[in-house]
Parts: C-alpha cells; sequence; structure tokens
C-alpha cells in the first residue's frame, strides 16, 4: 500500500507548479475576466501543448505521452490551484476521453493527435439550459445522422473545434440516448454569461446539422456516466487545487493583516475557520487520491470513489473560496483582489458536471448498488 | 401578547396600506425592482419616492414634527416596514435616515437640525459615512485620518474607504484623529462636512460584482468650520458609537433572494423526478431558511415591543444582520445549485427570477463584511449580550502611535 | 499510489484475517460487541483478548521484538486493525497503554525499565492510566498544580487529578506533577510513572451522563516515589508529557460506533411513512456528507501512514481525525435517534435497533468532543502547528506559577 503521488509524479507537480507560477498567474486569468473578447489564453494554451500536457493520458500510438490518469489528475490539481484560463478541462477530461471510451479505430486516429497537440480543442454538450438534463428531457435529437435543438451552457463551445453531444436518438428513456461527435465550423454558436467569465460558455444551436455517432446507438445515456464518472474525478482535483489556493490566501492574509493590535489569525473566529477550511481541503485531498487510484486501475467501486470526491472536492473549494473573502474582509469583495476569480470557479466546477445536492444522491445509490452486489 | 394590531395600529396599518397601494406596485414573489442598488439610475427614483413617503407623512415616523418627521412611534414605523416590504419600491441611498438623524438629534445645534433633518426626510440632500480606512475596518478606533486645528478652522488629511455613495453625496460624517499621542479611543473628533469642499476626491472601487456602491474618499487640506464639530472635542469615539448603534437597528432591509424567493424557484423548477419542492433535502433546508427569516422577523418585533416601552435596542440586533447575511449567500448559492448545470449562467433574460440567485452569489460576500463582519457581530453578541469577558486587548493604555500594525 | 497491499502485505493480511476468523465471529453491518467500554465486565474479557493477540504475535506489531513486539511496520498495524474491525471483538481498554505509555517508555525509562514493563503492557496484563488532566488544567494542561518535592532519593506527591481514563483498574500510571512553582509555568514540571496500589491513592469514579464511569477523580496524599521512577529530567516534564500527548493524536483511530457503516445499515432497514428511509431524499443528503466524511478521515490516515513510512513524523494533522469523527458521531447517534422518530427516546438494549447504539452513543459522544483535545484545543493546534498562524495573546507567559495561580482566585 502506498497513498501518495510516486517520486516521478510528484517531480511532475512541482515542474507543473512552477511553469503555471510562472505562465498563470493571477494577471492572466484576470485578463480573461476582464476582456470579454478573450475567451481562453492562447499564448497559455500554446505553453501547455508544448509540454505536451493534452497528451498526458492519450496512448503513444496516439501521438499522446501514454501516461496514466494519475499523472493528468496531479496537473488537474496545479491547474485548479493557479485558475489556468484555458479549454483543458473541456478537451482533455471529456472529450479526449470519451473517444478513448468510446470512439471507433477511425475516430481515435481522427482526433486524437490533434487533440494530444492541443491542435484540436473539443467540448461535451449534455446541459439544456437551467435544470437537470435527464433521458426525458433532453430536447437535442438525432435523426438520419442529423441534429437538431440547443445545448446550453456548453463549456468552451465558443472555442472548440468539435462537440461531443448527448442526443436523444429514440424513446425518451436512457436506451433512447446516443452520443454523437459534431464538426462546430459553420454550427450557430453564441457566447452566454455565466458566473465566471475565465472559462468561455456558448449555447450551441443544431439545426439539421450533420453528426456521427459515438459508440453504439442507445449507449449514450451510459457512455456519459462513465465519462462523467471519470471526468468527476479530474475536476475533484482541480478543486481541491483551487481549495489549497484559498486557503493559503487566507492565511497568508490572516498573518498579516491588523486589527486591535493583534494579526487576526489570532483570533479564535479566524484561527478556527481557516482550521475547517483545512479540514475539508484535507478530507477532499484523501477522496481524491481515492479516486485517482481508482479510475487508473479500473477498482470496482469507480463510481463511489468518483462520487465521493466530487461532493468532497465541491464542497471543500466552495466553503474555502467563499470564507476566504470572508477572512479577506473588506478587500475580500473588491474586484481588485483575486479572492473572487476563486469563488466563481468554485461555483461553476461544481455545477459544470451537475450540482452537489445531485451528486450526494448519486453517491448514495453507487452505495447502495455496491452493497447490493 | 399580541401579534394583531390594536385598533390604532390597524387604523394606521390600513392607511399605510391604501397609500402604498395607490402609489407603488404591488410586488409578486420573485419579482425584483427596475433598478438595483448600486445603479445610478435608482438614485432619481430614490429620491422622487422619500419625497412622495414625506409629503404623505410616511418619512421620518418617529423622528419629531418640529423637525418635519411623523412623531409617532416605533410600532408605527415597524408596520410602515412591514408593509412596503410587499411593495415594488427603491430603497432608501445614503445614511441620511437611518444613521445621520438619530445622531444629529442628540448632538448638533438646534438650528443645524431644523435645516438638516427636513433635508433628509425629503431626500433633497444626501448624505455619506466618512468612517472606515484601509487600516481600519472593523477595528474602526485604528483610523488614522488627521485632523488639526487652525483657528476656527480644522484641516484634515487622510483616507476613509467603503464608503457608500460618496459620489453622489451632498454631506458627510467623518471621525478623525485629532491627538495620535492619546489612546486611542480617546484622540478622536467628529465633524460633518460638505463633500463639495475642496481637497475632498471621491474614486469608486469595483467590486465582485462589477458593481461600484462602495468609494474610497480622499482627503486633503480639507477645511472644516470647528462649528461642524459634533461632540466635544477628543470625544469623537462616543460619537461615533452612537452612529454606530443605530447602524445595527436599521440594516432591517431584506435584499432577495429570502425565503419567498427559493420558495417560489422550488415550485417553478422541475428537477430530476418532479418539482424541486418534492424533494425531501430540498424541503428540509427550506424549512431551515424558514425558520430563519421568520425568526429574524419576530424577533424585530419583539425589539420593537421592547423599544415602545422605552428600553434602547441593545446589540441583540446584531442576530438580524448575522443570520440574513449568511442566510442571503446560501440561499443564493443553493438556487444556482437547484439549477444545477445551467445555474451558472446569468442572463436576466432567460435566467429564473431575472438571474437574482447569481447576481445575489456574487454580491452576497459584501453583505457578511460591511457594516460589521460576521465575525465582529459575534464577538458583539459574546460580549455585550452574554457579558463575556472581551478579548485580551494590546491596543490599550498605550499612544495610538506607538501602536503595532503589521507594516 | 497504490491501495492495493504488496504482495507481503496481502500476506500479512491474509495471516490476519485467518487468525482473526479462527478466533472470532464476523460482525455484521450495526453489530456491536455485547459488552460495552464502561462496563464492569470488559476488562477480563478485553485482556483475554489482548493475550491471544500478542500469543498469536499481532500486538505492538509496530514496535521492536526485543520488547514483545512484532517488529513490522504501521502499514502491518493498519492492516491488522482494518481487519480486526470486521470482527466482533471486545472494545480496547489498551489505547493509553499501548499508544500513549509505551512510546513515552520507549523514549525515556531505561533499558531496565523498557524490559520490565513493556512486553507485560503488550500482553495486557498490565493496565495504565495517564494522571495529566487536573480540576484547574484541562485544555490548558501546564496549569496543573499537584506538587512534587524531592527528598533525597524520594519525591512526595500531593494533590489532585481528574478525567482519569481507567484510574480504578489500572495497575500503573504515568503522572506529571509541578516541582517547581517559582519558574515559568511550562519549566516547573516533573514526570513520573507509578504503581497505582501506592499508599496516598484514593481513586474516586465520576460518573457521566450515559451512567458509565470511564473517569475517575485521583486523590494524592503523601504518596511517595522513587526518583528511579523519574521519566525525564527534573524540571523537563513538559517535553516528556508532550512525546505521550503526540501520539495520543495519532492513536486515536479506534472505530467510533455509531459511524457512516450503522446509519447507512440503518437507513436501509427503517421503514418511514412512505418507504425505506434511504429512499427519502434529506436522508441521502445527510447520509452523503458523512461518507465522504468518513472516508477522508480513513484514506488521510492512510495518507499519513504513507508520509511516516517515508521517515516523516506523525504531524499535528492527525488533529483532524479526531475533531472531524467525534463530531460527526453525535451528530449520526442523534439523527439516528430522530429517524426512529417517536420510539427514538427508548433506551434498552433488547429491543432498540443495533442493541440501542445510537441512544448510548447520544449520552456518550459529548465526552468525545472534550477528551483528549477538545474540539476548540485540536482547532488551535491546526490553526497554529499545520497553519502557522500566530498563537493568541497569552497572558500566563514569563511569570513565575506561583503568581498566575493567585490571579484565578
Amino acid at each position: 500500500m502506498n497513498f501518495d503521488f510516486s517520486d516521478d509524479q510528484r517531480m511532475l507537480r512541482d515542474q507543473a507548479q512552477k511553469f503555471l507560477t510562472d505562465q498563470s498567474p493571477p494577471r492572466v486569468v484576470r485578463d480573461v475576466l476582464e476582456d470579454s473578447a478573450k475567451a481562453y489564453d492562447e499564448k497559455l494554451w500554446g505553453e501547455m501543448a508544448a509540454l505536451g500536457w493534452m497528451g498526458t493520458a492519450i496512448p503513444e500510438e496516439y501521438g499522446g505521452a501514454g501516461l496514466c490518469p494519475e499523472d493528468l489528475c496531479v496537473l488537474a490539481e496545479e491547474l485548479g490551484r493557479s485558475l489556468a484560463p484555458t479549454p483543458f478541462s473541456s478537451s482533455v477530461y471529456l472529450a479526449t476521453e470519451a473517444l478513448l471510451l468510446a470512439g471507433s479505430e477511425d475516430q481515435k486516429q481522427k482526433y486524437l493527435p490533434d487533440l494530444a497537440m492541443g491542435e484540436t480543442i473539443g467540448c461535451f454538450a449534455l446541459a439544456e439550459g437551467v435544470g437537470v438534463p435527464t433521458p426525458k428531457n433532453i430536447s437535442v435529437t438525432a435523426s438520419n445522422g442529423a441534429l437538431s435543438g440547443v445545448k446550453e451552457p456548453v463549456a468552451d463551445g465558443d472555442v472548440a473545434n468539435f462537440v461531443v453531444v448527448l442526443a436523444r436518438s429514440g424513446a425518451a428513456d436512457e436506451r433512447g440516448m446516443s452520443l454523437y461527435l459534431v464538426d462546430l465550423d459553420g454550427v450557430d454558436r453564441e457566447s452566454v454569461e455565466t458566473i465566471d467569465p475565465t472559462r468561455s460558455h456558448a449555447r450551441l444551436t443544431f439545426n439539421g446539422t450533420s453528426a456521427e455517432l459515438l459508440g453504439a446507438e442507445g449507449e449514450g445515456w451510459d457512455l456519459v456516466q462513465k465519462i462523467i464518472d471519470r471526468a468527476a474525478v479530474y475536476f475533484a482535483f482541480e478543486q481541491v487545487g483551487g481549495a489549497q489556493a484559498s486557503l493559503d490566501m487566507a492565511v497568508d492574509y490572516a498573518k498579516n493583516r491588523f486589527a486591535f493590535g493583534r494579526p487576526i489569525g489570532s483570533y479564535q473566529a479566524i484561527k478556527h475557520k481557516l482550521a475547517d477550511m483545512y479540514i475539508a481541503t484535507e478530507l477532499a485531498r484523501s477522496n481524491a487520491y481515492y479516486g485517482a487510484w481508482a479510475i487508473t486501475t479500473g477498482a470496482p467501486d469507480v463510481s463511489v470513489a468518483a462520487a465521493a470526491a466530487r461532493v468532497a472536492a465541491s464542497e471543500a473549494f466552495n466553503h474555502a473560496a467563499r470564507e476566504n473573502i470572508q477572512t479577506h474582509g473588506g478587500m475580500g469583495f473588491t474586484w481588485e483582489f483575486d479572492c473572487h476569480m476563486y469563488y466563481r470557479r468554485a461555483k461553476i466546477l461544481s455545477l459544470n458536471l451537475g450540482g452537489e445536492r445531485r451528486w450526494k444522491d448519486r453517491l448514495i445509490s453507487q452505495l447502495e448498488a455496491r452493497n447490493a452486489a | 401578547m399580541d401579534f394583531t394590531d390594536t385598533p390604532e395600529d390597524a387604523e394606521f396599518r390600513a392607511e399605510v396600506r391604501g397609500w402604498l397601494t395607490a402609489n407603488a406596485e404591488e410586488k409578486k414573489p420573485g419579482a425584483i425592482y427596475k433598478a438595483k442598488y448600486g445603479e445610478a439610475a435608482l438614485i432619481p427614483l430614490s429620491q422622487e419616492w422619500q419625497t412622495k413617503k414625506f409629503k404623505a407623512g410616511f418619512s421620518g415616523i418617529t423622528t419629531p414634527l418640529e423637525y418635519g418627521g411623523r412623531g409617532g412611534t416605533q410600532i408605527q414605523q415597524a408596520i410602515y416596514d412591514q408593509e412596503e416590504v410587499n411593495f415594488l419600491v427603491p430603497r432608501h441611498i445614503g445614511s441620511g435616515i437611518p444613521l445621520v438623524i438619530p445622531t444629529l438629534l442628540v448632538y448638533a445645534k438646534e438650528e443645524d437640525k431644523k435645516q438638516f433633518i427636513p433635508e433628509i426626510l425629503r431626500s433633497d440632500k444626501l448624505w455619506c459615512q466618512l468612517f472606515s480606512e484601509p487600516s481600519a475596518g472593523s477595528d474602526l478606533g485604528g483610523i488614522r485620518t488627521r485632523s488639526e486645528r487652525d483657528g476656527d478652522d480644522w484641516v484634515i488629511n487622510g483616507q476613509k474607504i467603503w464608503t457608500s455613495n460618496a459620489q453622489h453625496a451632498d454631506l458627510a460624517i467623518l471621525v478623525t484623529r485629532s491627538d495620535p499621542d492619546a489612546e486611542k479611543h480617546k484622540g478622536l473628533t467628529y465633524f460633518y462636512v460638505d463633500m463639495k469642499s475642496p481637497g475632498i476626491e471621491v474614486r469608486p472601487i469595483k467590486q465582485i460584482s462589477g458593481m461600484a456602491n462602495f468609494n474610497e474618499v480622499f482627503l486633503t487640506d480639507v477645511r472644516i468650520p470647528d462649528s461642524q464639530r459634533l461632540g466635544e472635542e477628543g470625544e469623537g469615539w462616543r460619537v461615533a458609537i452612537t452612529t454606530l448603534m443605530n447602524e445595527r437597528v436599521s440594516s432591517g432591509a431584506r435584499p432577495a433572494p429570502d425565503f419567498e424567493d427559493i420558495f417560489g424557484l422550488a415550485r417553478d423548477l422541475e428537477i430530476e423526478d418532479g418539482p424541486a419542492i418534492a424533494n425531501a433535502a430540498v424541503r428540509e433546508k427550506l424549512a431551515h431558511w424558514y425558520i430563519q427569516a421568520r425568526g429574524v422577523d419576530l424577533t424585530r418585533m419583539r425589539t420593537l415591543t421592547a423599544m415602545s416601552r422605552g428600553q434602547t435596542p441593545g446589540p441583540e440586533n446584531s442576530i438580524s444582520k448575522l443570520v440574513s447575511a449568511f442566510k442571503r449567500q446560501e440561499i443564493a448559492l443553493f438556487g444556482m445549485d437547484l439549477m444545477d448545470m445551467g445555474g451558472g449562467l446569468m442572463s436576466r433574460e432567460t435566467t429564473p427570477m431575472r438571474a437574482v440567485f447569481q447576481e445575489a452569489a456574487l454580491e452576497a460576500p459584501s453583505g457578511r463584511i460591511a457594516a460589521g463582519t460576521d465575525e465582529i457581530l459575534r464577538n458583539i453578541i459574546g460580549e455585550r449580550v452574554l457579558g463575556l469577558p472581551r478579548e485580551v486587548r494590546v491596543d490599550k493604555d498605550k499612544p495610538f502611535r506607538d501602536l503595532p500594525t503589521g507594516v | 499510489m497504490d491501495f492495493n497491499d504488496t504482495t507481503s502485505e496481502a500476506e500479512f493480511r491474509v495471516e490476519a484475517r485467518d487468525w482473526l476468523a479462527s478466533q472470532v465471529p464476523k460482525r455484521e453491518p450495526g453489530q456491536a460487541y455485547a459488552v460495552r467500554r464502561g462496563d464492569d465486565a470488559l476488562l477480563p474479557l478485553a485482556k483475554e483478548w489482548q493475550a491471544k493477540k500478542f500469543e498469536a504475535n499481532f500486538a505492538g506489531i509496530n514496535l521492536p521484538k526485543e520488547y514483545g513486539g512484532r517488529g513490522d511496520t504501521r502499514v502491518e498495524q493498519i492492516i491488522f486493525a482494518q481487519e480486526e474491525a470486521n470482527f466482533v471483538t471486545p472494545p480496547t481498554v489498551f489505547g493509553i497503554s499501548h499508544g500513549m505509555v509505551v512510546p513515552t517508555l520507549l523514549a525515556y525509562a531505561t533499558e531496565e525499565q523498557k524490559q520490565r514493563y513493556v512486553p507485560a503492557t503488550l500482553r495486557g496484563d498490565e493496565v495504565w492510566c495517564q494522571l495529566f488532566s487536573e480540576p484547574a488544567g484541562g485544555s490548558d494542561l501546564a496549569g496543573l498544580r499537584t506538587r512534587s518535592e524531592r527528598d533525597g532519593d524520594e519525591w512526595t506527591v500531593n494533590g489532585q487529578k481528574i478525567w482519569t481514563s481507567g484510574g480504578h483498574y489500572a495497575d500503573l500510571g504515568v503522572l506529571v506533577t509541578r516541582s517547581d512553582a517559582g519558574v515559568e509555568k511550562h519549566k516547573g514540571l516533573t514526570y513520573f510513572f507509578i504503581d497505582m496500589k501506592s499508599p496516598g491513592i484514593e481513586v474516586r469514579q465520576i460518573k457521566q451522563i450515559s451512567g458509565a464511569s470511564h473517569f475517575n477523580e485521583v486523590f494524592f496524599t503523601d504518596l511517595k516515589i522513587p526518583d528511579s521512577q523519574r521519566l525525564g529530567k527534573e524540571g523537563e516534564g513538559w517535553r516528556v508529557a508532550i512525546t505521550t500527548l503526540m501520539n495520543e493524536r495519532v492513536e486515536t483511530g479506534v472505530r467510533p460506533a455509531p459511524d457512516f457503516d450503522d446509519i447507512f445499515a440503518l437507513a436501509r432497514d427503517l421503514v418511514l411513512e412512505d418507504g425505506p428511509a434511504i429512499a427519502d431524499d434529506a436522508i441521502r443528503d445527510q447520509l452523503a456528507d458523512w461518507y465522504v466524511q468518513t472516508r477522508g478521515v480513513q484514506l488521510t490516515r492512510m495518507r499519513t501512514m504513507t508520509a511516516m513510512s517515508r521517515g516523516q513524523q506523525p504531524g499535528p494533522e492527525n488533529s483532524i481525525a479526531k475533531v472531524v469523527n467525534s463530531s460527526k458521531r453525535q451528530r449520526i447517534a442523534q439523527f439516528g435517534m430522530d429517524l426512529m422518530d417517536m420510539g427514538g427516546i427508548v433506551r434498552d438494549r433488547a429491543s432498540m435497533p443495533m442493541e440501542s447504539l445510537f441512544q448510548d452513543a447520544m449520552l456518550d459522544s459529548p465526552g468525545n468532543r472534550i477528551a483528549a483535545g477538545t474540539d476548540e484545543i485540536l482547532r488551535n493546534v491546526i490553526g497554529e502547528r499545520v497553519l502557522g498562524l500566530p498563537r493568541e495573546v497569552r497572558v500566563d507567559k514569563d511569570k513565575p506559577f506561583a503568581d498566575l495561580a493567585a490571579l484565578e482566585k
């Protein structure tokens, strides 16, 4: 048993941390926040591509580095810590994983090498506006290889080259759902405003758009569950990284800000708040580590591990980001301080794959299934 | 105990309701007023509404008749507030009614009271509050803005921050340090000042939400006649406490979203297996927020009863702000969670209730900090309500200039 | 990362599991050992079980062979604990003896004393108690006032201790005393071990909310201790006490009950107004929180073990486990009773679900949040020692202890 990353992985983490400290400082994130024409930082994306990060978990035969999901988790934590404003999560955790899971040989050959190089950006379209997407209410339909309907919000839908779409190809039930690959050239797409402008989101309107099946017809719902389980672990690492950064900021401020002649961190009201942030972050980190190992080894309880990582990390990051603002007092709620970039990111990450309430329910369902087995 | 009105109160309530119905639009669940706090468009709308109220005798209900008020009771003020909440009306702008009038009533000369109080009640003149500084927020006693006496004038130099509406205000109340060699709470002096005076520069502070409800105010050789001093030289702390006690009483507005809004959302929104309100986990949260919202309302009514018996409002009012500010943040974030993958969308046109949950999520952090942080309010409850010993103070009994600042 | 066993770990696990299966019954979810902590009947059963483990070489798994241990690592110790948790075995009464006293003896006792006491302690023949807290010095341990005065090769002790777990049945005790009230509070302490049967010791049990009596008051009247039973130097008792307490935070890995598995099982079995409790969304929401906490604590402890296997010292990070588990246990106990609705108030092992585990724990759990480091002290430990936040302003430093004691009067 060994419950930590290997020496190589820890070296990768140190390198990634150093790289992102240099290349993705808060100023870079803020540029994307404040410039509405800027969907992501293209220079940063290019530098990440040069390091081969997008191909981390893509097998060597498709132009990747052939490393394992654990390595990708190491990068995810650092990307979350630095708030790197790029389409990495959409392209790597979702689109690439969907192709690895369900792509035909032709599809893999077509997309994976460019994805690995960062030359193609993929995204993933499941949501249809406010509310929970279910087989009953998915309204984007597929017939004769063409899609119709609207998906929003689609993370990075405005900058991606292709999208993986869940659509109804048959009845309004789980067996009637299929996944499709759609080339986004010529698709009607429009940026939508969200609470986190450092991550771009779009509305995609399909109007008889030609689409190619990904995986078998009628398997879409099951595939989405598998994709989301894996993505939940990567997202959890981004969230743990963000929670740690929020905690670090709060601790630093509490040591240096004086009130009533003392550093505010010497008061228990602040000290205990920060201790609680630390506890939540560490428990989330431990759950995320197990999730990383579970998706890497295909452990039988991978769905339990993924849901636990997601629930713990969503709660930890939302809590840490919120209380980091509180610790900073008035400066914390100014636009000028960086606290809010974490607060926004925390909430968008906890919504992108479905809200906390729903993941908690999913966790208990997975535990029931495990115990029944 | 009687939660219904006395005959006189009922009569007053009917009068208020009748007037409001004739002059304002009744609020539907989830509806919000057309201009938000912090938007410039709100100011003329607010002033217009305040003037209407003044003419109808509903501005300054508890203010004495000789200063333009109604000379009524706290209970009548509460009745008015309870009724007004049900209508779409603009918020009062500035510190005038809640903070300045109570302070002027205690400390101002008769002629100043006669001049300023009716102006405030009509909203002809807006006031702001120049208290907090970069190094003195929760610890107001730590302010550094200097006042130095020069004949019959005072000369002010320094910087204030977190000043709501400074860019719109005509006048301000101001706390300064007149003696840095005295102990920190003993060297302060309090003034009112014309915001158009030479040497005052206002710079807006952009908040998380993108709005600028607050400002930095720089004071450079600003001259104030000694006649504008409130309270004695060196006794500014005592005057400031009068102002702040009223801050805690007045922050009774309940900015959306509150219980009614999340209840409305839960009834309307379909989640995976039906309306959200049918989900037991959602119901449990709703129940929690209902008892908090109702508890705050009823606690406030109990305070009013105490006040009508002649007791001064105590720090128990800290409960209201502490609970309401955090509840608003929780409700906003949970509303977004209910909207699931689409919860991050914040277009007023397409997001439920004109994106009030999303906008409030970005504004709510300031509610837990401005006008007393959560932590300070808990200290107040612990120390002044429960009588617990104070934190060990290292900033007492020393000249202000010798205190550690961490800089 | 590898959450699976290595080959040798897997072999050890099989050995442990086989041995356990040959000795004791397997545990069903929610099943507890028939005799609880605080019951007088527990001690002989716990001793018997400990002796069996010792004979089978499963006691002191990570301790040196020359003192009766197995000479393996903490990983094997954790594996054994994981396996043992799946069987019905007596709740341990050796937490202090093995977790706190043995490491202290190994660090400070003479070779002869180690040979004499450590194996007997591991075998469960001798049980230790910890004579630290006093009425005036709980969280603030260094505020203790029990006096020790030296006279040649002998010390005389007078004073009172409180919250002494197992003081009424312990054979031996570790004791911190004030040997010099004229110096600063942390500097005038001296540490001993004592025979609890010595003249001059009186033990009085304290009845708790639950009706049980884990804790005691212990009074010393002219207790004589030979100087050879001093651990550490005169005036350096604080440092020895810290060694004992650091191990307290590592050791509290005992499975709390009820924990997630128990409330999960209860929710599956119990039928509410419209079906099994587990189908209720509010209950699922609550269960999910407890699952991620429970799992998070387990996995965090495993991460600590990995760090220790790399040679790092266990840090105050371990405070996490206690702070989370003790509150969680209290909330689970109360929530379980709430699920049982009107009948939830009955405390009867014969008729109530899981032998009244929830009701018993509801009464017993407040003590968990206080004993061995209160929630508040543990958050201070995390804030100060992990996050490096400034300490509270102390008004009790750099003054002779005698002056402080006068201040409180």
